[in-house]
């Protein structure tokens, strides 16, 4: 095989205001040969990114490569010119970047951004790589390939797009591709499709890539060669098998036990007797709500509809669901941010109003928010003192010296240290930020804390002990969770009771070692089924199960009538399920499906599916172009 | 959904316009005195002032009076002026074509100069040209206009001789003269008005220039020419049109210290005089253009930041 790329002693500093030289990559060294997939793996801050972009000779903003070499076909593109740097990105290496919604242009229809740099670099004529854009929209089986060029960025879904920017990299035909976290920020649903697509066209194309990921799980199904880095430095690499089945090095093994666990009952804890009250802290009853507001009184654009939670003292309600299912919403409706236009809430077991100004100062302290992105959520002017301290003096009356003791207080029970009091949250690392964050929320000393998505943008060991700290808080305070996510495994390690919804609607719930053991939902059946095992082969094995066939194919759609999952559900009955909505079928425990087959009949389908993964291997495969 | 909005923010100009001229209105209502006062002066008594009162209307009450200007302003009727007894449409005429003729040539030269000096230097951030042109543009805001007229016309005027220190028009001059007349003012003013206008392209560029998507840009190996044509301005556009909008405003109504300095005959040096002689409706009439224009620029401006967003033109 040829060496396509070898980066020998690549080292890549950044200076800070006083000029000092801080050392990012310390001597990297790894190849790619042609046709061959390489994984950089590591958490944030391992340089795995720095060392991806080097290989397009490009570095962040106040980042410089200080030495090493990195020769494409023998060539050194660091110590090239400018003008021949610019001539290799785009036409020899090609980059995917994490998130499509923001690296494409939304002033540009997407035909003339996939297309561009081929023409540019003259590797082909408009004409031709209109065509070639044309014929790789087919192979990514994207939908009405010839009008989607013409379309703009924010006409088309976020896995659509992001299957798009792999056209985008390999219109030009490159011999490199770079993806750095290309399916991080998507659904597992969407992410497998992505992988998939992926998958298949760097076949076709018999291209050379590397791929840039902290989720090991993702990187057994897609890699040949793993570099796993920590620091800026190799910690070890070998071929995918060696790296995932016979991990030598401590670091890989740590990585790999903050894999999150695929989702299995029996991983959920229960709540001490000591918290537990009769009445639930939260109770959501026939709830309907949505945005805009028509003249009948009806919400413009309904997102939530008839939906009944409740989240028990003590308790960790897990909500999951796709993105736009409503997740956020529904945290939204329990905090007052939206009232709900028909239902009822109740805190204690009294009525709560739903607007959030009209509820008394007790009401507002017990409900607490805690937002997803700690970086925007915090004020970058304020110090940790004043952040966490504000709620106290605002709930409690506490001032001087006592709110003082009580920031000290509460930064110990998110495991920080009283140093952080005068300190400001732009010098925090992205775990410690969250942690203000919660302990902000804990401040007000609340009944019930809605998480929203808070472990999503860390990286998994991050994640993993933030996870840690929030059942510790729950032991020790009584405080109930609710925590949304669109990640099952995350939810399902820590959350007593999971409510998954489905495009605004609550398609089963109940205890999380009932929700995870069949029968299923069909939904949850395609959701389980989509999180990544950290093994080689599985991408392959389940894309031939039957809920694979229809479930990933096609995406949300919001119906007023019917049952929601209609057109992605493999045991849909035609004229029943999408013209009735679905009863809501109780099992033992408080577990409820909702769904218009018995659980006899969910049951006898679960068995059904061994045989249709038969039937479905003997089928052709979805024609691919040429 | 474009078209309800583009139509929507027309809907929201008129209203404006409206409150505008009811603003004006009673602005100048609750002045001291009125023109009937002036009109007789220290001689009058009680019983003439009565009279020219009801002469002039000035007896009805607010309202009424409020109604039948606007109502006659509509149909294009500005009044008579109180003080000389002319009307005040043929007073604007001349005065509003010389501030149209300077504006004019004003934005012709200092928009398509502006845009391009903007957009070179953030094409080179951080190289001399644009530390000067930063330097440049931060002390030309800074110093007040009547600064950089009265510097001109010392150096230009007084020291070199080259060009004439007043801007005075009779009406009859040639091509050549009229170019050497106006040269003073339209200078002074470009310079006022290009800087704001190149600090915004400058700034709106370099603000879209830290998006990912130009990054992708730079990763695609497109050159930079391209990106700040092509990918940079499309997202940038909607500021910066609203910047020059305001400065073509600016050009209409707030000129008048460059007009006095340079003694040039243009409509905010009538409303200065109509203040001066308290002939209200003059004022008034010239306040209602001088608004006009800010609404409808900042109302093209929108529309076209409107029309510049494709989510807005394709929608989903």
């Amino acid at each position: 095989m040829d060496k396509l790329l070898e980066v020998k002693d690549l080292r890549i500093s950044a200076y800070n205001d006083d000029a000092v030289e801080i050392p990012i990559v310390k001597g990297v060294n790894f190849d790619i040969y042609k046709g061959q997939v390489v994984a950089l793996i590591g958490e944030s801050g391992s340089g795995k990114t720095t060392i991806s972009l080097a290989s397009l000779a490009y570095t962040k903003p106040g980042l410089e490569i200080v030495g090493g070499e990195i020769l494409l076909k023998g060539e050194d593109v660091l110590k090239a010119s400018p003008l021949r740097q610019r001539e290799l990105r785009g036409a020899s290496v090609a980059y995917l970047a994490q998130s499509a919604a923001a690296t494409f242009n939304p002033a540009i229809t997407i035909g003339e951004q996939v297309t561009e740099s081929a023409v540019l670099h003259g590797v082909l004529t408009q004409e031709q790589a209109t065509k070639r854009a044309e014929a790789l929209y087919h192979a990514l089986e994207l939908p009405n390939p010839d009008r989607i060029g013409y379309r703009y960025p924010h006409q088309v879904s976020g896995g659509q797009l992001q299957r798009l920017m792999a056209a985008m990299a390999l219109c030009g035909k490159p011999d490199l591709m770079v993806l750095d976290e290309p399916t991080t920020a998507l659904d597992v649903t969407t992410q497998i499709e992505v992988l998939k697509a992926f998958k298949k066209v760097i076949r076709e194309e018999d291209a050379a890539a590397i791929y840039v990921t902290h989720d090991l799980a993702v990187v057994a199904q897609i890699a040949d060669h793993i570099v796993v880095l920590y620091g800026g430095e190799v910690m070890e690499q070998g071929t995918a098998d060696q790296i995932i089945n016979h991990p030598t090095h401590a670091y890989t093994r740590r990585l790999m036990d903050a894999v999150r666990p695929t989702p299995e009952a029996g991983q959920g804890s229960d709540v001490g007797e000591e918290h537990f009250r009769e009445i639930p802290a939260v109770t959501v009853n026939r709830m309907t709500a949505g945005y805009g507001r028509k003249p009948n009184g009806e919400p413009a654009v309904t997102v939530l509809r008839d939906i009944n939670v409740n989240v028990k003292n003590g308790h960790v309600v897990g909500v999951i669901g796709e993105s736009g299912c409503g997740k956020s919403t529904l945290a939204r409706v329990m905090a007052g941010l939206l009232p709900p236009s028909k239902g009822e809430l109740k805190l204690d077991g009294n009525g709560l109003n739903g607007d959030m100004s009209d509820r008394s100062l007790e009401e507002l302290q017990k409900i607490q928010f805690v937002f997803q992105m700690a970086d925007t959520a915090l004020n970058p002017k304020q110090e940790i003192g004043e952040i966490i301290g504000r709620p106290l003096e605002f709930y409690h009356g506490l001032t001087g010296k006592e709110k003082h003791q009580k920031v000290v207080e509460i930064l110990e029970m998110v495991e920080l240290t009283p140093e952080f009091v005068s300190r400001y949250p732009m010098e925090l690392s992205g775990g410690q930020k969250q942690r203000i964050n919660l302990a902000r929320s804990l401040a007000a000393n609340p009944e019930v804390m809605l998480c929203d998505e808070v472990t999503s943008a860390l990286d998994s060991i991050v994640g993993a002990n933030v996870i840690k700290l929030l059942t510790a808080l729950r032991d020790k305070t009584g405080v109930s969770f609710v925590f949304i996510s669109h990640d099952l495994s995350t939810v399902s390690s820590f959350a007593d009771e999971i409510v998954v919804l489905y495009a605004g609607r609550v398609v089963e719930q109940g205890p999380t070692d009932e929700v995870l053991t069949p029968p299923f939902h069909p939904y949850t059946r395609l959701l389980i089924s989509s999180v990544p095992e950290m093994r080689l082969g599985w991408l392959e094995e389940t894309m031939n199960k039957r809920e694979m066939a229809v479930g990933i194919s096609k995406g949300v759609e919001i119906t007023a009538v019917g049952c929601p999952f209609f057109n992605r559900c493999p045991v849909a009955i035609a004229g029943t399920c999408d013209t009735k909505t679905a009863p809501a079928r109780e099992l033992n425990d408080g577990h409820q499906i909702s769904c218009h087959l018995t659980i006899d009949q969910l049951e006898q389908s679960e068995a059904h599916a061994a045989a249709q993964v038969a039937k479905m291997q003997n089928e052709p495969t979805s024609p691919s172009a040429a | 959904m474009m078209t309800q909005m583009v139509l929507r923010r027309i809907g929201i100009g008129f209203v404006t316009l409206l409150v505008v001229s009811l603003i004006v209105f009673m602005g100048t209502s609750i002045l001291p005195g009125d023109v009937a006062q002036i009109i007789l002066g220290q001689s009058a008594t009680e019983e003439t002032l009565a009279v020219l009162r009801a002469e002039l209307g000035l007896d009805q009450p607010g309202y009424v009076r409020y109604f039948s200007w606007l109502g006659n302003m509509v149909s294009g009727d500005l009044g008579t002026s109180k003080a000389g007894g002319a009307s005040i449409s043929s007073l604007i005429d001349s005065r509003l074509g010389n501030t149209m003729k300077m504006a004019g040539l004003v934005a012709l030269i200092s928009i398509p100069f502006s845009v391009s000096l903007g957009l070179y230097a953030a094409m080179h951030p951080g190289t001399w040209l644009d530390r000067s042109v930063t330097f440049m543009t931060l002390s030309t805001i800074s110093v007040p206009e009547f600064f950089i007229a009265t510097l001109l016309v010392l150096i230009l005027a007084v020291e070199l001789h080259w060009l004439p220190s007043t801007a005075y028009l009779s009406g009859n001059e040639s091509g050549v003269q009229l170019l050497k007349a106006l040269a003073m003012p339209i200078l002074t003013l470009v310079i006022v008005v290009s800087a704001q206008m190149i600090r915004m392209t400058r700034a709106g560029i370099l603000n879209v220039m830290s998006s990912p998507y130009i990054e992708m840009a730079i990763l695609k190996g497109v050159p930079r020419r391209r990106i700040i044509l092509r990918h940079a301005l499309l997202n940038a556009i909607g500021p910066i049109v609203n910047v020059i909008a305001l400065n073509l405003a600016y050009l209409v109504s707030g000129v008048v210290i460059v007009e006095t300095i340079f003694a040039y005959p243009g409509l905010a040096k009538l409303m200065i005089d109509g203040v001066q002689t308290r002939d209200l409706p003059l004022v008034q009439a010239c306040a209602m253009i001088f608004c006009g224009t800010y609404v409808i620029l900042i109302l093209i401006a929108d529309v076209a930041s409107i029309l510049a967003n494709p989510r807005l033109r394709h929608p989903k």
